[in-house]
């Protein structure tokens, strides 16, 4: 056994060139290794991060005395590491290799640091000798890798495939066949630049891009967890996204106000309601909840969702003890957390347009009804008996179930009820005021237990209130933060326990990262350091999105984790040319993407080709366009599009397609889906009502994001629940007559196709694909003449169209 | 090359041949390259092998959502009679926090009656009269414990391993580690008697590992998966024509394109056809013996849901199906705890007795494993709502110390592990935490638990998480 071991790594030997430490061994031991023998731990006093501790079990020249090699193969008890899979047995003999050569092991001095820890730079295009290929500077960055691993790049898509393509890219919709038209007609160089400015310009535009940025604030219409309420006004946030990029507000702009909209200088209701953001945490309002733990949960999600959405930082890892890998400290972590441990949420009334009006005009009179009613009835003395009891019950339970039973109640259903009754009533801010008060009025619990007389009075009074706040004119309202200095310094929360109490912290940047020592107290200092130029990482995660947006792989493919365990950029010069062209474009979204659609790479054809198979399966270099699955919402647009169901409306409440019976009842709080009216269910998929516990199963079937941590990249599946959900889900169905309706009216089966395919795919039919086509229609005729109320043989037709690889598939 | 290898790569070739036909054989060599690589591309329910030689290959978790009372049905106390109607020492009950009651709430004992059963002599309450005559078959745990005291983060921590939601459960570790033997149903089922559960979706959710490995729920009432049946007026015949053309175009635009996605998608067509076809038969139980639907209970309208679930269980799992959680709730009995245990009770011991039978009848159980239990467990502590109401008697949420049963696939027989205190509080002997439990059965399963791992966010997340150990008792 010995010997062929030591046979397989001679043969490996002799066929491998010399390793190199930096680029084959240290990436592996860092990978595999300094988890347990690194700076931080360091099991059995070993450390591989450091050359003379590795040396008790490293002897250079001699791998028969090397432990590692013992260990890492289990041939001497255990083997490691011990969590994971084995090590390979090309990464074995590789790591044999460098040890027979003498296990070089530069000194640590010549470590570079982390690429993605030093500000971008940038570079000058470097030269190419294809020079008639590049359209822009972002071809020359691409072809010059192209030249050295010498591939060519491919011809440039079609100009159908070409205008599905950037139509989906930019707004999320296919061409229509007149859009088509016009531009296989256009002749002129700048045909393809017109359409593109007209994409960039179209309210589409809004709607598409939210939806990914959706994703990394992992927005929701409901609170999770058990209880999982809906929330009624989520959209307002949803809406603030889509209106920002239709604005094209620039990235500087568009992230300050999400994470510190409130506490810009005269802040306006719409900078307010973009702190939105933030308020797409998950709630448990379960009865029994540790509501400090709670709390605590949403703030460590806070803190997580920003390093991943604004740094690319995996920053979670320090919640517990400092990150393994990077150098991201515990405490680095808390200091980020403080500043959302100094925010609170908050509802503030956010008018809709034509609301404010007729609210107004209606409030003084209600009001002054409302305050004669409860002077009445003397509510102000009730009230305050009430919240006496309750205050006790909070601070002292286990006297009176039935008034503990209330406090769990409240604490539920009222926010922030503890904190409010806690507060003097003068003191109250006028809508906490308010909450409590109405929850009184719509239960007042056993207050009244025993006293008949009194309960009748405030039945009376309860009906009588009904009349009047019939009189008050609502008022759309927006979850927002806001600053809450009395909650106290932030602290470090030991093992990541909210229990245990470390030292104190103050807000601030990790301390790895520049300009970390200047004082930044408030969220809108943090925005603006992570906009500073030095910044190394905010503008290249940034663009690496787009890239990944439009290519369906970022430059760096792990986009949520730029640090040492996410992968290299495949084209850091491109990374950091892009990161640094953000900027000089003023932090225009729509400047960013029309650089890179108008370059050749983009323009390129997605076929595989036979070189590629083997030499980049993966398409990291980018000598093709990637094909790739529209995404669960895109999908579903699509295909109301080109059946011509689709509502076009932008903005507003959240919506309710046809759902099959039985899906919402599998959640606690069951909740009946009530299908939406009239149009509204042919409205554009992001604006599907998102239940966390319940999502409606078409978005699940099609990898949409659980919506519970932020989401830089969905995964992309294929199973046979997505063919069963294409073929027969209603919805779907319904696309496929709708199709068949809008297209039958041509006499022969060619035109009739031609139009369909023209409409769906954006291209006409083959002479073979008719031929198959018509094959089948007459098939599916013949079946319907024998099975009565069979599917006319036309939709079936349609149908097959919509089921396409290729529809449901972005070329 | 072992024998079960052989026969999985055999059993994909026919796989192939039979559903894709035409598909190239560089397509199908390229898919056996990727055997182990964890469907990155190709088929990701293909079975795999895990890391050693398994006691089980098959899972059914029977879960009782709600936190069953252990003290009514498997943990004896009679000293608990004499505390009754009084509060406990503070001692026991220092630093406790639970979710409704005070500590220092006065004592229920129980009014059950429990009997020594079966050859062991397993204590089983008289509520459970059915699993009370297979008590050879199973082991009744003790002494399980978990770290929650509210209904979801406890779900989520028993499937998923945290209290938070986003990470994958018990049953897509399970698909993701073994891939699936069915080519016609999905890895992971899941079925439920019609009450919603405070976990949801996240109880069998895939969380980061890819969405194929998510639990597919079979519905009480319409399709039993969502989308199985055709839309109307489309004939078996017509969604077999419409395959073919699908097939036909595809393949042709996978030869324009050379991508090999789309043989993918060709086949999860195929399959989605053949789980439309074999759904029927499936759910056909008019083969079943008039013994097998009586003993399950279907012919009574009191068992009948329960007891159809559990057929469906043992029938999934005889096709092929890796996974099948069943879920019943809830037994979340805050009050009027005697009645409602009563209904429950009766809803289901008969069918969960069944299932363990029948499953030893047919040679089933040796490799299946049959988990029955809730996120925790009830407090010896009575709380109650409604203090004028005799009824209202109930238990609030115990984390600390509560009992499971589970049964076959590598497991003890007739055995009682672990052993509370006299007040059925804390545990005396051989703790058990829900991590444990979720180490031994993947141990069951083949897995070294430390070792199913899958990178994401920059680091490996196991079922475990950072904890647990195999409980070595609990085998056989």
């Amino acid at each position: 056994m010995r010997l062929r071991i030591a046979l397989f790594f001679c043969l490996a030997g002799r066929m491998a060139a010399s390793v190199d430490f930096a680029t084959e061994i240290k990436p592996l031991l860092d990978q595999r290794c300094i988890a347990c023998h690194g700076e931080k731990i360091h099991l059995s006093g070993l450390r591989f991060d450091d050359k003379d501790s590795a040396a008790r079990v490293i002897v250079p020249g001699k791998p028969a005395e090397s432990k590692i090699l013992a260990k890492v193969k289990g041939e001497s008890g255990g083997v490691m590491p011990p969590a994971g899979p084995k090590l390979t047995a090309d990464q074995i003999a590789k790591l044999t290799k460098w040890i027979e050569e003498g296990a070089v092991w530069p000194s640590s001095a010549s470590r570079p640091r982390h690429w993605a820890w030093e500000a971008a730079k940038r570079t000058a295009p470097p030269v190419i000798s294809k020079t008639d290929w590049p359209a822009n500077e972002i071809d020359r960055f691409v072809l010059a890798r192209l030249e050295k691993e010498k591939v060519v790049p491919s011809p440039d898509a079609d100009k159908r495939t070409l205008l599905r393509r950037v139509s989906l890219d930019l707004t999320g919709l296919p061409p229509t066949p007149a859009e088509t038209a016009a531009f296989l007609a256009d002749t002129s160089s700048s045909a393809y630049e017109k359409v593109v400015d007209r994409l960039l310009g179209s309210q589409h535009y809004g709607e598409k891009w939210a939806r990914y940025w959706l994703d990394l604030a992992h927005y929701a219409d409901s609170d999770g967890y058990e209880k999982d309420l809906v929330r009624d006004w989520a959209w307002r946030y949803r809406d603030w996204v889509i209106s920002a990029y239709n604005r094209d507000l620039p990235y500087d702009q568009f992230i300050t106000e999400q994470i510190a909209g409130d506490e810009l200088p005269n802040a306006t209701v719409d900078q307010r309601i973009a702190t939105g953001f933030y308020r797409n945490t998950l709630t448990n309002r379960e009865a029994g909840v540790d509501r400090k733990e709670a709390r605590f949960e949403q703030l460590i999600d806070r803190t997580a969702t920003t390093g991943t959405v604004f740094l690319g930082l995996t920053v979670r890892c320090a919640q517990c003890h400092d990150h393994k890998y990077d150098p991201i400290s515990q405490k680095d972590f808390y200091r980020i957390e403080a500043y959302f441990h100094g925010s609170d949420e908050v509802n503030i009334d956010a008018p809709l347009p034509g609301e404010l009006g007729p609210y107004l005009r209606s409030k003084p009179e209600y009001e002054k009804k409302r305050a004669a009613l409860l002077a009445e009835y003397n509510i102000a003395a009730l009230q305050a008996k009430w919240e006496d009891i309750i205050r006790g019950a909070m601070t002292k339970p286990g006297v009176d179930l039935d008034w503990d039973f209330q406090v769990t109640e409240i604490r539920a259903g009222v926010d922030h009820a503890e904190r409010v009754l806690f507060t003097e009533p003068a003191k109250r801010l006028p809508k906490d005021a308010l909450r409590i008060q109405n929850r009184f009025l719509r239960n007042a619990g056993p207050l009244f237990k025993g006293d008949k007389p009194a309960a009748d009075k405030f039945k009376e009074f309860q009906t009588k209130l009904a009349e009047v706040e019939k009189l008050q004119v609502p008022v759309a309202e927006a979850p927002v933060m806001e600053d809450r200095p009395e909650n106290g310094p932030a602290y470090i929360a030991l093992r990541g326990d909210y229990k245990a109490v470390g030292a104190s912290v103050e807000p601030g940047a990790p301390s790895f990262l520049p300009a970390a020592n200047v004082p930044m107290p408030r969220r809108l200092d943090f925005a603006k350091w992570l906009l500073r130029e030095d910044n190394p990482l905010t503008a290249r995660v940034a663009v690496n999105r787009l890239w990944q947006e439009l290519f369906g792989r970022g430059i760096v493919s792990t986009s949520e984790d730029f640090g040492t365990q996410g992968d290299k950029p495949s084209h850091p010069e491109l990374l950091d040319w892009l990161a640094t062209e953000y900027r000089r474009v003023g932090w225009s979204q729509k400047a960013m993407l029309k650089e890179i659609v108008m370059s050749r790479t983009y323009r390129q054809s997605s076929a595989t080709r036979k070189d590629l198979e083997t030499k980049d399966p993966e398409n990291i270099l980018l000598a093709r366009q990637g094909r790739l699955r529209l995404p669960a919402e895109l999908l579903r647009d699509e295909a109301l599009t080109v059946s011509g169901l689709l509502d076009e409306d932008i903005g507003g409440r959240s919506i309710k397609p046809f759902q099959p019976a039985g899906v919402a009842e599998l959640g606690y709080s069951v909740k009946k889906w009530v299908e939406s009216p009239g149009r509204d269910k042919y409205r554009r998929g992001l604006y599907i009502h998102y239940q966390r516990t319940t999502p409606y199963p078409f978005l699940v079937n099609f990898d949409v994001s659980d919506s519970t941590l932020a989401c830089t990249r969905r995964r992309v599946s294929n199973t046979p629940l997505q063919a069963m959900n294409l073929l027969n889900d209603p919805v779907f169905f319904e696309a496929a007559q709708a199709l068949a309706y809008r297209t039958e009216a041509a006499p022969l089966f060619a035109d009739r196709l031609q139009a369909a395919f023209t409409l769906a795919l954006n291209r006409v039919p083959t002479e073979k694909e008719t031929a198959r086509l018509a094959k089948y229609y007459d098939q599916q005729a013949g079946i319907s003449a024998r099975e009565p109320g069979g599917v006319p043989a036309w939709v079936a037709v349609c149908r097959v169209i919509l089921n396409l690889d290729e529809f449901i598939t972005r070329e | 090359m072992d024998e079960r290898i052989f026969r999985a790569i055999q059993s994909r070739r026919e796989f192939f041949r039979s559903t894709a036909g035409g598909i190239g054989t560089m397509a199908l060599a390229n898919l056996l390259q990727q055997e182990g690589r964890a469907g990155q591309l190709g088929n990701p329910l293909a079975p795999r092998k895990p890391h050693f030689a398994p006691k089980a290959k098959n899972i059914i978790f029977l879960f009782m959502e709600g936190g069953p009372s252990q003290l009514d049905l498997f943990d004896p106390k009679p000293e608990l009679s004499k505390w009754d109607g009084k509060p406990l020492p503070e001692s026991l009950t220092k630093n406790l926090q639970l979710a409704f009651i005070k500590p220092t709430a006065a004592v229920l004992a129980s009014r059950r009656e429990f009997k020594p059963r079966g050859q062991s002599g397993m204590e089983i309450s008289d509520y459970l009269p059915h699993l009370a005559t297979v008590a050879d078959d199973i082991t009744l745990v003790r002494s399980m414990h978990t770290d929650a005291f509210n209904h979801h983060p406890g779900q989520l921590l028993l499937f998923s391993g945290s209290t938070q939601v986003g990470r994958p459960s018990l049953g897509s570790w399970v698909v993701y580690g073994l891939g699936s033997e069915s080519q016609n149903l999905p890895g992971f089922v899941v079925l439920s008697s019609g009450a919603g559960t405070s976990g949801g979706a996240s109880n069998y959710g895939s969380g980061f590992l890819p969405s194929s490995y998510s639990g597919t729920t079979f519905r009480s009432s319409g399709d039993p998966i969502l989308y199985l049946s055709n839309p109307q007026g489309v004939s078996k015949d017509t969604q077999r024509a419409t395959l073919d053309v699908l097939k036909d175009l595809n393949e042709e635009h996978e030869a324009k394109t050379g991508d090999l996605e789309i043989a993918s998608r060709i086949n999860s067509y195929e399959l989605a056809f053949r789980m439309q076809m074999s759904s029927p038969e499936l759910l056909d139980f008019s083969k079943e013996s008039k013994e097998t639907l009586d003993s399950y209970g279907i012919t009574n309208d009191t068992t009948k849901t329960f007891g159809t679930n559990c057929l469906l269980a043992r029938r999934l799992v005889e096709r092929g199906v890796r996974c099948v959680m069943l879920m019943h709730a809830s037994w979340d009995d805050h009050s009027d705890i005697n009645r409602k245990l009563k209904k429950n009770c009766d809803a289901t011991d008969q069918g969960a007795a069944a299932l363990v039978k029948d499953l030893k009848q047919r040679g089933l159980l040796e490799d299946t494993l049959v988990v029955w239990g809730g996120e925790f467990g009830r407090t010896p502590m009575c709380e109650v709502r409604n203090p004028s109401d005799i009824y209202s008697a109930g238990r609030d949420h115990h984390p600390v110390a509560y009992s499971m049963w589970m049964a076959g696939g590598g497991l003890k027989k007739g055995a009682v592990i672990g052993k509370t205190d006299d007040l059925c509080f804390h545990i005396e002997e051989d703790p058990i935490h829900v991590h444990d439990l979720q180490a031994t059965l993947l141990h069951c399963l083949g897995f070294d638990h430390t070792r199913l791992t899958y990178n994401y966010m920059g680091r490996d997340f196991r079922l475990t998480d950072v904890e647990g150990k195999v409980v070595k008792k609990l085998l056989g």
